[in-house]
């Protein structure tokens, strides 16, 4: 099993009068690739910040190998920070902004130099060394930046919104690589993202963050497949989220209909709500299926036609690869491993 | 942008009248002597010879070390003012910077007479020494005298360009040191020192060239046996009347200047490279 490298009890950190967190407990394990996702204010910047030292926790505990750090200065702590913006120093060429951290350690200038070109290589940088780091392009830069965090072997890798001001080319590139990196040095890795996808495809956790509070903590697969609430499955992906209630374990009635699901632990006749992602529902004849409606419009969209049907009740979003014209009458199909049932929570 | 071209010509005919021109005549009068009746003026060295006479020589060393003493007080009190006013909010920094601009609205004589009220015999603060049993001193017509007016006066000129470039600097970089292991002083040394180069250079450049080339503060607050460059250069012009002589020390001092600039700007950018 893997060890705990740092535990987050109960974090809360207000700032003049607004609560930015509201009690935060995380667990974040060794060689982890764990994402904090959320949208902006969500208080996962923050999270980040106390952990890189540059916030004290208005309240709660930041334990670090089971030692309390949370009053330690940012350099006394064995973690390193990739800035939003790279802030890299605009007086050091590329090779002294990632001997800085080792400058500061006395190391010998000739195991520097040699270090400097290992990261460089790593992150496919070599020649680098003498360019100004301000002629460099933003991935470029990027790079540097992440070089000059890893090259003092840190433990934990903090990364705040690194791919958020680079296009979207080169952010699909570096994601890959972060991921490469990441294995390549087998440290844990703390992510900030406000990007969905981003976060699916690099993490190993991720936490879904809202209002200063952790909505929900799981595999990328558990996030989308199975959301425990209706802010989760909202802001991952696109989803049709439909009130209903459990008539009792594997059977939950919504629309005027009931579905046998997979669901079970609620308890009976609770109100609940319901997911069912786009992907998942097919369109059959009107007979086939327990729920009919009427398609509004349809658009292409390479992969798959975005069909939405309106029902009696309400308006469902279809992804599909069949096609039906504008006013034909369907049926939607799903089965009971579509069906993911949450728990209510209040009105958003 | 390029209609308002010919704008600019007007200041031009200006500067060529008020500065340019002048500036030649300094040039010609440095070098000439006046001649006989034939010719009015001849060509001659002897204006720089005059110059390396001890006396003169004594005056310009102590023009520039008080100078240097000047810009040495101005950066000491200064860096720091800066520093401080930098790390206050936007709102508050405008107000800061402005009470440190205040006194420069008022004329610079004024400023200066108001010294020597408060730095002479009976003055304010010897009185107040007096009451304490602690004066009086005398202050006026002395070292410490035309140090504080130069350093009062010039004290401006160092703090605004540091503060710019302190204001300027992005501020994570300060928790990028810190991150990458640099404690508060080694921050201060290793970037923000580093990053605030170019507004010490500045300050450093213009209160030098303000403190050597001054005249009227060292008269007033250092009385008239208080030799610089700066009132020699007026006395030749005023009350010598020697304008060929004094043509020439203008000259000597703007390339002593020039120099000491250059080798200020080399030095900076050699401990960039560092």
């Amino acid at each position: 099993m893997k060890n705990k490298l740092i535990e987050l009890r109960n974090l809360t950190k207000n700032f003049d009068d607004q609560q930015v967190l509201k009690g935060i407990s995380l667990d974040i394990y060794e060689n982890e690739f764990l994402t904090l996702l959320g949208p902006s204010g969500c208080g996962k910047t923050t999270t980040l910040r106390i952990i890189a030292g540059f916030e004290e926790p208005s309240d709660g505990q930041v334990l670090f190998n089971g030692i309390e750090i949370s009053k330690v200065p940012p350099y006394k702590r064995e973690v390193n920070t990739v800035f939003q913006k790279y802030a890299l120093f605009p007086h050091l060429n590329v090779a002294d902004n990632i001997a800085f951290g080792l400058n500061l350690k006395k190391v010998e200038k000739s195991v520097i130099s040699q270090k400097v070109e290992r990261m460089l290589k790593m992150v496919g940088l070599s020649g680098f060394e003498n360019r100004d780091v301000t002629l460099l392009s933003g991935g470029q830069q990027q790079r540097v930046a992440i070089a000059r965090a890893l090259v003092n072997e840190p433990k934990v890798l903090l990364l705040d919104e690194p791919l958020g001001a680079l296009d979207a080319k080169i952010r699909k590139q570096m994601q890959l690589e972060l991921k490469k990196i990441q294995r390549e040095v087998g440290i844990t890795f703390v992510y900030v993202t406000h990007d969905q996808e981003e976060a699916l495809s690099m993490s190993d956790a991720v936490v879904v963050m809202n209002n200063g509070e952790i909505q929900q903590i799981g595999t990328p697969t558990d996030i989308y497949n199975e959301p425990e609430n209706r802010f989760v499955a909202s802001f991952i992906g696109e989803s049709n989220i439909i009130e209903g209630h459990m008539i009792r374990d594997y059977l939950v009635e919504f629309d005027d209909f009931q579905f046998e699901c997979v669901d079970k632990g609620f308890e009976d006749n609770e109100e609940v709500e319901v997911v069912l992602r786009p992907e998942d529902l097919d369109i059959v004849e009107p007979e086939h299926a327990k729920i009919t409606g009427v398609v509004r419009d349809i658009t292409f969209k390479g992969v798959h036609y975005e069909i939405m049907i309106e029902t009696e009740k309400r308006m469902y979003n279809v992804h599909t690869t069949d096609y039906a014209p504008v006013g034909k009458k369907i049926g939607l199909l799903f089965g009971p491993e579509d069906i993911h049932v949450m728990c209510k929570m209040g009105a958003y | 942008m390029k209609q308002y071209r010919h704008l600019i010509r007007p200041y031009l005919i200006w500067s060529l009248v008020l500065v340019v021109i002048p500036l030649f005549l300094i040039v010609f009068y440095a070098f000439t002597e006046e001649g006989n009746e034939v010719l009015t003026f001849s060509f001659t060295w002897k204006n720089f010879a005059r110059f390396l006479e001890a006396t003169y020589l004594n005056v310009i060393l102590k023009s520039f070390w008080l100078g240097f003493i000047t810009t040495a007080i101005c950066l000491l009190l200064g860096y720091p003012l800066a520093y401080f006013i930098s790390r206050f909010s936007e709102k508050a920094q405008d107000t800061l910077i402005l009470l440190v601009t205040i006194p420069m609205w008022i004329n610079m004589l004024l400023r200066t007479y108001a010294w020597m009220n408060l730095l002479s015999d009976n003055g304010i603060i010897n009185q107040l020494l007096g009451r304490l049993n602690l004066g009086p001193v005398s202050m006026m017509y002395t070292d410490f005298s035309v140090l504080v007016g130069l350093v009062c006066n010039f004290m401006p000129f160092m703090i605004i360009p540091i503060h710019t470039s302190l204001c300027k600097m992005d501020k994570s970089l300060l928790e990028a040191a810190m991150d990458l292991g640099a404690n508060r002083v080694q921050t201060f040394w290793k970037v923000t020192w580093k990053l605030s180069m170019p507004g010490v250079v500045n300050g450093v450049m213009m209160v030098f060239l303000l403190a050597v080339s001054s005249f009227v503060i060292p008269k007033l607050l250092g009385g008239g046996q208080y030799m610089l460059i700066g009132n020699l250069i007026e006395s030749q012009f005023i009350s010598v009347g020697d304008w060929n002589f004094g043509s020439a020390i203008s000259m000597i001092l703007a390339v002593i200047i020039l120099i000491s600039m250059r080798l200020m700007q080399k030095m900076d950018k050699l401990q960039q490279e560092e």
